[in-house]
């Protein structure tokens, strides 16, 4: 089972790279990286942003500014993020994808000095309006962090179900819950016989797989990922970009990265965000392939390209 | 079939044969102390230490300004200030504990702890009687105290770091100044309020309390400590998952931290095992158990020592050692079960 899956991964992966070497000889030398992060990008369909997705629900950021303290770190930034779509946002460090993707959880109001402007929608309802229960947004809206984070004292099935604990929801068939959430982070064939060892005894990949599949556990509506690969070696940031691609299929997810190829991999949208020493602004967002081969900015374009940044 | 001819070896440690420098000065360190205390007044064990210390940084930095330069005797005079810092604080600690040890042992047999000191009077040889009564008080007053200091030190605790309210920090000021309150004065302060003031009489609680009030801020301060190591990460994976904050610390810190909590009662209630001031205020004082800690006069371990002490007969101050080196042994078993649960940290690894 796990060999077979192993091999199906590696097949993929040649494809890729089948792909974009033929793609990197037909052109110039200098227009290799573009035309190949090009046709990765090309090389899957974008889903439409009006695709019906039963039971999906729709995120939608408009005109957010950011402040921490009296420093203006986000400026204006709207940005739809429709069912069932993978986003990716790209950009160089300090210029507030963090901040941003923490707006739409919620989690900026942790950091004492933050403020906020602007307006945020989930399926329409502003989980920032007044007697919205935050406990419940983050619920639908769940989040993945750049450092795996198990939890230390749990299990891997406690772990993975800690959610309901958390937010006291009882269900009839853990086990079910637990096997699904498991497979859907592509991490079940390895942890099946070892579900009551702690989350801290597996290897970084594998914990951030947990950490997806512990996200999963209370069927989130939108998944949001902050560099969920930045820590992992090739192989496990491939295990969970097939998991965003399976997963897309019924959630919508938001993608920051700093990894290119990644972006061109998994998303149908990127938005570009770019700080030029003042607050962080939208420079531009469109359909992932028309990012990487015809964006309509330069700086994009100069971005994308490896100019700068 | 080849057989593996490299051995392991440490290519940085100095060879045998170049350390004759070294032993060469050590012997002339030795023997040039011996002379000068014998040929000079400096005479007794004072005179001797200093002129060992003197000769051994002398030697040690003609040896290495020989050898290499003035930088390697700066570095051979500050190891060997190292080495006597080292040994200030290991020697004193070390007679103590060999004093301890050397007098209180002579008493020591399963006995002491079956019996207490009612029917025994104070000269009577140290076959006769125990020190139960001590033992049990000390427990009694010692548990007590930790009842009340523990929930009160860790919600102080959860209070300045996870609640971060806006006395977080009058309450860590409070805490920090807290820990330097004398014990005598925790002890006057229930005498005054508790007794005098409220009309209650001597017993085991009020001797918890003014135990309690010197323990808070050890448990205290060793809980922030620990819940501050308790990685950001994982509030925010507890938050983002949908849980309220209480959920979040109940379920994710608090378990996390466990081990570093155990250690934080543990540390308090060494702290408070061998205070002597309050509990003599406190206390009143037995010579027989008093299991009631809500009623009546009662002993703990420091007070059987003080009190046997003060009698002054030979039998009597072979107690006080005695019950010197029970405590010592209560007070070590602590420690040594804090050293275990602090070290104990196998779910993370």
């Amino acid at each position: 089972m796990n060999n077979e899956e192993s091999r199906k991964t590696r097949e993929e992966m040649s494809g890729i790279e089948t792909k974009s070497a033929k793609a990197g000889g037909a052109d110039t030398r200098e227009d290799v990286k573009p035309s190949s992060l090009a046709s990765v990008a090309a090389s899957h369909q974008t889903k439409s942003k009006t695709r019906e997705i039963p039971d999906g629900m729709g995120l939608e950021a408009r005109s957010i500014h950011a402040w921490f303290g009296k420093k203006l770190v986000l400026e204006d930034i709207s940005m739809d993020f429709a069912p069932g779509t993978v986003t990716a946002l790209i950009g160089p460090s300090g210029c507030g994808k963090s901040t941003f993707i923490r707006i739409l959880n919620r989690m900026h109001e942790f950091i004492p000095t933050a403020a906020l402007a602007g307006d945020v929608l989930l399926g329409g309802k502003d989980i920032y309006g007044s007697g919205v229960d935050v406990t419940k947004i983050r619920l639908k809206i769940g989040m993945v962090f750049q450092k795996p984070n198990p939890f230390p004292s749990m299990t891997i099935r406690e772990n993975v179900l800690s959610g309901l604990r958390l937010a006291q929801i009882k269900i009839q068939n853990e086990d079910q819950l637990l096997e699904s959430c498991l497979v859907r982070a592509g991490l079940w064939d390895e942890v099946k016989d070892r579900l009551d060892e702690y989350g801290g005894a597996l290897s970084g990949g594998q914990q951030q797989r947990l950490c997806i599949a512990r996200s999963l556990a209370v069927n989130p509506k939108v998944l949001l990922m902050d560099e969920p690969c930045s820590a992992l070696d090739p192989g496990s940031t491939l295990r969970i970009e097939e998991t965003i691609r399976e997963l897309s299929e019924s959630i919508s997810i938001v993608i920051v990265t700093h990894n290119m190829q990644q972006a061109a991999r998994v998303s149908d949208y990127t938005g570009f965000l770019l700080s030029d020493g003042g607050p962080g602004r939208l420079i531009e967002m469109g359909s992932t392939s028309e990012i990487f081969s015809n964006p309509t900015d330069k700086r994009t374009l100069d971005y994308v390209t490896g100019r700068f940044g | 079939m080849t057989t593996l001819s490299v051995s392991p070896r440490k290519p940085w440690r100095p060879k045998v044969g170049r350390l004759w420098p070294e032993i060469l000065g050590a012997f002339f360190t030795a023997f040039s102390t011996l002379a000068i205390v014998a040929v000079t007044p400096l005479k007794g064990r004072l005179g001797f230490s200093l002129t060992l210390i003197a000769m051994a940084v002398i030697t040690s930095a003609t040896v290495s300004w020989i050898r290499r330069d003035r930088k390697a005797a700066l570095n051979s005079v500050s190891t060997v200030f190292v080495y006597v810092a080292a040994a200030f604080v290991i020697i004193p600690l070390a007679s103590l504990l060999f004093e301890i040890v050397s007098k209180g042992a002579v008493g020591f047999s399963f006995g002491i702890f079956t019996k207490d000191m009612s029917l025994t009077s104070a000269d009577s040889p140290l076959s006769e009687g125990g020190l139960l009564h001590a033992v049990i008080g000390t427990l009694y007053v010692v548990l007590l105290a930790t009842l009340i200091s523990t929930p009160v030190g860790f919600l102080a605790s959860l209070y300045i770091v996870e609640v971060r309210g806006r006395f977080a920090g009058v309450v860590r000021f409070f805490v920090q100044a807290m820990s330097g309150v004398p014990s005598i004065v925790a002890g006057l302060f229930i005498y005054a309020v508790w007794m005098i003031g409220l009309g209650n009489s001597y017993n085991v609680v009020a001797g918890a309390g003014a135990l309690a009030i010197l323990m808070i801020p050890t448990v205290a301060r060793t809980a922030e400590e620990v819940l501050k190591l308790i990685p950001n990460d994982l509030r925010e994976a507890g938050l983002a998952l949908g849980a309220t904050q209480w959920r979040t610390v109940a379920m994710i810190i608090l378990p996390a931290a466990k081990s570093g909590l155990v250690t934080a009662i543990i540390l308090g209630i060494a702290r408070v095992a061998g205070e002597t001031a309050p509990l003599l205020l406190t206390l009143g004082g037995a010579d027989a158990i008093n299991l009631n800690p809500f009623e009546g006069n009662s002993s703990a371990l420091p007070f059987y020592v003080w009190k046997n002490y003060s009698l002054g007969n030979p039998e009597s101050i072979q107690r006080a050692w005695l019950g010197v080196f029970v405590l010592m042994i209560m007070v070590f078993i602590f420690f040594s079960l804090a050293r275990y649960f602090g070290r104990a940290k196998g779910a993370n690894r």
